[in-house]
């Protein structure tokens, strides 16, 4: 079950913990995958780790040029482009009151905007190919909301209304699009996470724990997988019961 | 028929899956030849990639039949 062989993945936000795993995941069902990110050498570790059929494509997702090539170059490199993993985002928590103009608009930017234009990158392909899977990763917090994450927030639950309305506009040339929404997980990006704040979400998680990398990665190797063809627009939430959706 | 009418035809007939002799000067993609809002936007990336040309969105709202294809194509390559 899930063969991904012959299949071509770009994941972006491959040096980070949920992406990493991501593109192992998919790598280890056979698929090639293109790991892109800001950070090379992290990649480039990745990518070293995997061995065949892994490509390194940095890319800087606050720059319009760079996003718009993005697709094409993976394409170029792997042949073809056949699944999206859209999974880099950044953080700038700040109460409302008190967040910036930038620190909104450079949430929105690279969380909801790049992922819109690799979206629209890779399309035609897979409209070609009649065949394509768009994986968006949202956000637990996109459904419920967390106070210092206006910007964040509205970001990951943007993407999940982008990912509804393109799921209809290309569901008739077998291309799926889908959001993963994790919960709380283990990643660097939680790490700057005080211990306090760390046992203050774990109250709220039935299942008492955080979640780990492969748990989101595995969602994303089921909804990159044929056996997955027949769901789109959807999000599933892995979030350890965090919240019931 | 010029040569571009015959490469364009030959693009509606395969994309759509219609009878050639469907693809008359005045069809309608849409009305007559049964293309939805996405087809259309596929038979211009089509057009593009044939003849080599950009046809910018406001042009392609234009391009409703096969006939209009034809003469933008003509002008534009």
């Amino acid at each position: 079950m899930f063969d991904l062989t012959g299949k071509a993945a770009l994941v972006t936000g491959a040096s980070g913990g949920i992406g990493g795993s991501i593109a192992r995941a998919l790598h280890a069902h056979g698929a090639t995958v293109a790991l892109s990110g800001t950070r090379e050498a992290p990649l480039k570790a990745l990518a070293d780790a995997l061995g065949e059929r892994a490509h390194v494509l940095p890319c800087d997702l606050s720059d319009p040029a760079a996003v718009e090539a993005l697709p094409k170059d993976a394409a170029k490199a792997m042949g073809s482009l056949d699944i999206l993993v859209n999974n880099a985002g950044i953080t700038r928590d700040n109460l409302l009151l008190r967040m910036s103009d930038d620190e909104w608009q450079s949430v929105i930017d690279i969380n909801l905007t790049a992922q819109m234009r690799l979206c629209r990158g890779v399309l035609r392909g897979m409209m070609k190919a009649r065949w394509g899977r768009i994986i968006n990763i949202g956000s637990i917090v996109g459904a419920a909301g967390n106070p210092g994450q206006c910007n964040y927030a509205a970001a990951k639950a943007g993407l999940v209304g982008l990912s509804k309305s393109l799921a209809a506009e290309v569901a008739s040339r077998n291309v799926t699009v889908n959001c993963i929404a994790p919960g709380f997980v283990t990643t660097p990006m939680t790490d700057k996470l005080t211990e306090e704040q760390k046992a203050g979400l774990l109250a709220q998680v039935p299942l008492a724990r955080m979640g780990d990398p492969e748990e989101i990665a595995a969602a994303a190797v089921y909804l990159a997988s044929p056996e997955a063809g027949y769901v789109t627009g959807a999000t599933l939430h892995v979030n350890g019961g965090m919240a019931m959706l | 028929m010029s040569d571009i009418a015959d490469r364009v035809k030959k693009i509606v007939v395969e994309h759509l899956g219609v009878e050639e002799d469907k693809v008359s000067e005045n069809a309608s993609f849409i009305d007559d030849l049964g293309a939805d809002s996405l087809d259309t936007v596929e038979l211009v990336m089509a057009f593009e990639e044939e003849f080599g040309i950009e046809i910018p969105d406001d042009a392609a709202e234009t391009i409703q039949t096969f006939g209009d294809a034809v003469k933008f194509i003509k002008e534009a390559a």
